[in-house]
């Protein structure tokens, strides 16, 4: 990082010595928990195994093994087909929510973020038991028709719980963009004689693309990324389960691994790519003068029935999963039946005596990430926003780099790194479970960092200013004024970066060395992979689920009481 | 005139009778009715909130009556969709759509229509070349300047060959240089066009300077139609007075009959009224500041009526020097022109204000 001043001018330095360690002191820790595994990574994937002189034999390995050829398929398949599905869920919601005047359109909103704050693997647990060969659904059409619809079998299994699980990130990102459109824009198309469908295809959802091509993209490198539910629906031929299972079976000196984190990180790459690709050279921005989104239509009798119905079928489908994993937290048994047996509160005991050590480690690693993220987060904002610091702008791209580079990346490079590095008493650092916490905070950044540079953005600098015409200094300024009025997007940044931690395994599957260290996706992960530990494991999940939740409306309420208490709420 | 073959625009009547509208107990447009003339150029002018808006999109089909209908043509269009109207409109905002360039927003109108392909190209190219951006074809919105973006919005408008163009504040975005030039540029359009056009605006002045007919509109009501020399000289109350120029309006009452006659401003002065002028009772006096002078206290011109006062302020306004005259309890303004080395009144000055009882205006309301 090149944070040096210009010396042939010493009056004006470019930043005060304070902000430059602060820069100097986060470019360290990027560089070292973020640059340095994924270069490490990388490195291996590029040399001779023993001999460390670069080759790129083990690329030509990998694209002659025929399995590693069909996982990339499968993953590449797998993810496209969870974009497409993903839109087929979240168009409707966000259409007809945006568009009409339509009852209960914050429920639907809200419920539509439901699927995120739990692992997708739980829910394909959950799944298996509507869904499955033998779930309710297949049992229940097996009995009226005499046959079976194969939901899970297989790729369509992985496509289908990640598909409900993602599909609120093109939901989230696909409303904002449709209740951004200015209503003009639409209205000038009607006047000129556009009406119905042509003139959402041909206005209304080009307007919208950004946002569609934001969640759309983001869906497609998490599922390609996904570790846990591939190997939960004992689907193997994918591509981040073979990193995941080339390491630990083979070893972690074995290059494969490496080389399947490189395909990975460059499939991430090229999808971000891709999507930005499409968009460039139109501005969306610029004419946009805010019109107060598109015009809400009332619907006709027909129309209503057919768009609440869809509405509920596709409500009903997305939250199975949730419903699912209550009902299994409660059950005594439930397998080739279309309900459980009988019900009993056993599991709930069980997971609040002897598993209280997830619930426990996954509250602390959460917190600890989430506060290690917002410090950084608003130390970058500061820097980028408030300073002239030369190369200020590489801590935001390095920090935010970090969302294109899969969670079983990150930890086959902290394992790699890592490994070498001893504490005085020869425990390796890897093994601790500070490492945890720490791959957790680098994988959050990015949308801390968000939330904070939005936060200090919106601060007039005469504030700022204000305060340092009557006498406060640099650092007292921004304790005083600046973080104070930017608590509400701290605490927004806080709860995305804990509540997403606090479900993550990806990275945590790599690095969790004994259970007394794992946190509650582990622990669930563990559960899930026993028919007997799935009761347990349902009622952890439920704990999880209600956990996150809970988090998440708490820090609501404190935001809006903050804003409210300010004068800056709505 | 351009050389290029125009578009195949015709002039029609639009019709509006008994528009009422409201936003639950918000009555926003009360029994409008209209009658502008085929090829006009008409104006929506008021406040804003004055509904001015609210008919020209209740026009377009953006807004829908509880009554009245619109006819256009002679054909009522009250229950067609906007998409079925024919009636062009250019948005404030323009609504340029930024991921299409300025050749595709200019041939979307007529793409939804059906047109062929090689008719299509050869609309798009008039229209363009008519607001005289022909070599921009290929931008995209967002590298226009302020002003070449409206005019894409008037071209993509006017391409499709609407029945009526309507055009909703077209030059509020524009810096005031611009704003005079381009005025100019869509009355010599629409008198090309022969279209008729209905301009929304709350500036008094860019409805006077290129629109044949005004409608003053103020809380949901059509104050008065005329030509803008008809509102100026003949407004129909105070508030047309008021809104078209400056007005200065004298509150009294009528005393003494005969040759005794006058009315009696507020504070005391009398105003002496000739037999053949007739005053409402409970009328105001109104009359602009150019059409009273000042002299010396005690002093009247011939065939005119006087009234004390006293000098308040006075500003320069260049060609003119405006005073603030107190008459009683009220200030009036008058307007005298400005002559180097001629007397100026001073400050505290006692005056004469006299004024011709013939030209003054006897207004209710």
């Amino acid at each position: 990082m090149t944070a040096v001043p210009a010396l042939s001018r010493p009056k004006r330095m470019s930043a005060t010595p304070g902000q430059i360690a602060l820069a100097l002191a986060i470019a360290a820790f990027l560089l070292f928990f973020l640059v340095l595994p994924v270069a490490t990574v990388i490195y291996v994937a590029f040399t001779e195994k023993g001999t460390n002189s670069f080759t790129l034999i083990n690329f030509y390995d990998f694209f002659r093994t025929e399995l590693f050829i069909r996982s990339f398929w499968n993953s590449v398949y797998v993810s496209a087909m969870s974009v497409v599905w993903a839109s087929v869920f979240a168009l409707p919601l966000a259409y007809l929510t945006t568009r009409f005047v339509f009852r209960g359109a914050a429920i639907v909103q809200t419920l539509g973020f439901l699927p995120l704050i739990m692992p997708p693997f739980v829910g394909a647990v959950a799944m298996q038991l509507f869904f499955g060969r033998n779930g309710s659904i297949n049992l229940l059409l097996d009995d009226w028709f005499g046959f079976k619809i194969g939901f899970m079998e297989g790729l369509n299994g992985v496509i289908f719980v990640q598909s409900v699980h993602y599909f609120p990130f093109i939901l989230i990102n696909l409303s904002a963009a449709l209740r951004n459109i200015d209503r003009a824009m639409e209205e000038a198309a009607q006047n000129l004689g556009s009406s119905g469908f042509r003139l959402f295809r041909r206005i209304v959802f080009p307007l919208a693309m950004p946002g569609y091509l934001a969640g759309a993209s983001l869906v497609f490198v998490k599922v390609f990324d996904d570790l846990a539910t591939p190997l939960l629906l004992n689907v193997k031929d994918m591509l981040a389960p073979q990193a995941y299972l080339r390491v630990t079976s083979i070893g972690i000196a074995d290059p494969m691994g490496y080389v399947i984190a490189v395909v990975l990180i460059v499939a991430s790459v090229v999808a971000m790519w891709l999507s930005a690709l499409a968009l460039k050279g139109r501005d969306y921005a610029t004419t946009q003068r805010g019109g107060g989104g598109l015009a809400k239509r009332v619907m006709s009798p027909t129309e209503a029935i057919f768009g609440y119905g869809v509405v509920i079928l596709i409500l009903a489908l997305v939250l199975a999963p949730h419903l699912g994993l209550l009902l299994l937290s409660f059950a005594t048994i439930w397998s080739y039946s279309p309900l459980p047996d009988a019900f009993t509160v056993a599991h709930y005991a069980r997971v609040f005596g002897e598993s209280s050590i997830y619930i426990k480690n996954t509250l602390i690693y959460a917190s600890l990430a989430g506060g290690i993220d917002i410090v950084l987060g608003v130390a970058i904002a500061y820097l980028v926003l408030r300073t002239k610091l030369v190369g200020r702008e590489w801590l935001d791209w390095t920090a935010s780099a970090a969302l294109a580079i899969p969670g079983v990346v990150l930890g086959i490079g902290y394992l790699r790194t890592f490994y070498g590095i001893t504490l005085p008493d020869g425990t390796p650092l890897a093994s601790l479970w500070i490492t945890i916490v720490l791959a957790l905070a680098i994988r959050r950044l990015p949308y801390a960092l968000r939330a904070c540079h939005a936060a200090l953005q919106q601060i007039s600098v005469s504030l700022e200013e204000a305060a340092e015409n009557l006498g406060a200094t640099k650092s007292r300024t921004v304790r005083r004024v600046v973080v104070p009025l930017m608590a509400g997007g701290i605490l927004a940044g806080f709860v995305t970066s804990f509540s997403t931690a606090a479900v993550e395994l990806s990275a945590t599957l790599m690095l969790v060395q004994s259970n007394s260290d794992a946190p509650l996706a582990y622990g669930l992960y563990v559960f899930m992979q026993s028919a007997a530990g799935r009761g347990p494991g349902a009622a952890l999940g439920v704990v999880a689920v209600i956990l996150v939740a809970a988090c998440t409306f708490l820090s609501h309420l404190i935001i809006e009481r903050s804003q409210k208490a300010k004068g800056m709420g709505h | 005139m351009n050389a290029i073959a125009p578009l195949a625009t015709k002039a029609v009547a639009v019709d509006i009778e008994g528009i009422n509208l409201s936003y639950g107990t918000n009555h926003v447009l009360k029994n409008v009715n209209l009658a502008i003339r085929p090829g006009e150029f008409f104006a929506f002018l008021g406040p804003s909130g004055c509904g001015k808006t609210t008919l020209l999109r209740l026009i377009a089909g953006f807004n829908q009556a509880d009554t009245g209908q619109v006819r256009i043509g002679g054909q009522d269009i009250s229950t067609l969709p906007p998409w079925k109207r024919d009636v062009g409109m250019v948005f404030q905002s323009y609504a340029l759509w930024p991921h299409m360039t300025v050749r595709k927003n200019v041939a979307f109108g007529l793409e939804e229509r059906g047109v062929a392909r090689a008719e299509i190209e050869r609309r798009v190219g008039i229209a363009l070349d008519l607001v005289g951006l022909g070599h921009l074809g290929d931008r995209r919105p967002s590298q226009l300047s302020g002003g070449q973006q409206q005019r894409v919005a008037v071209a993509r408008t006017v391409a499709v060959e609407p029945k009526v163009l309507l055009l909703d504040e077209p030059l509020s975005n524009l810096d005031a240089k611009l704003r005079v030039q381009v005025r100019r540029e869509l009355r010599d359009l629409q008198q090309r066009l022969g279209l008729t056009t209905i301009f929304v605006t709350h500036d008094q002045e860019e409805a006077n300077t290129i629109c044949d007919r005004i409608a003053v509109m103020n809380e949901g009501i059509v104050q008065q139609v005329g030509t803008p020399m008809e509102l100026y000289e003949r407004p129909a109350n105070l508030f047309v007075a008021n809104f078209l120029g400056t007005a200065n309006i004298l509150e009294g009452k009528v005393v003494g009959s005969g040759t005794e006659r006058a009315f009696e401003v507020k504070g005391g002065a009398k105003l002496p009224i000739p037999g053949d002028v007739a005053v409402p009772t409970g009328a105001k006096l109104v009359f602009r500041p150019q059409h009273a002078t000042l002299g010396a206290a005690g002093a009247a011109h011939a065939g005119q009526v006087a009234l004390p006062g006293r000098i308040a302020h006075r500003e320069f306004l260049g060609s003119s020097m405006r005073y603030g005259v107190a008459i009683g309890e009220t200030e009036v303004s008058v307007d005298l022109p400005f002559q180097s080395g001629g007397d100026l009144h001073e400050v505290a000055a006692p005056v004469s204000l006299s004024l011709s009882p013939r030209t003054a205006l006897w207004l209710e309301r």
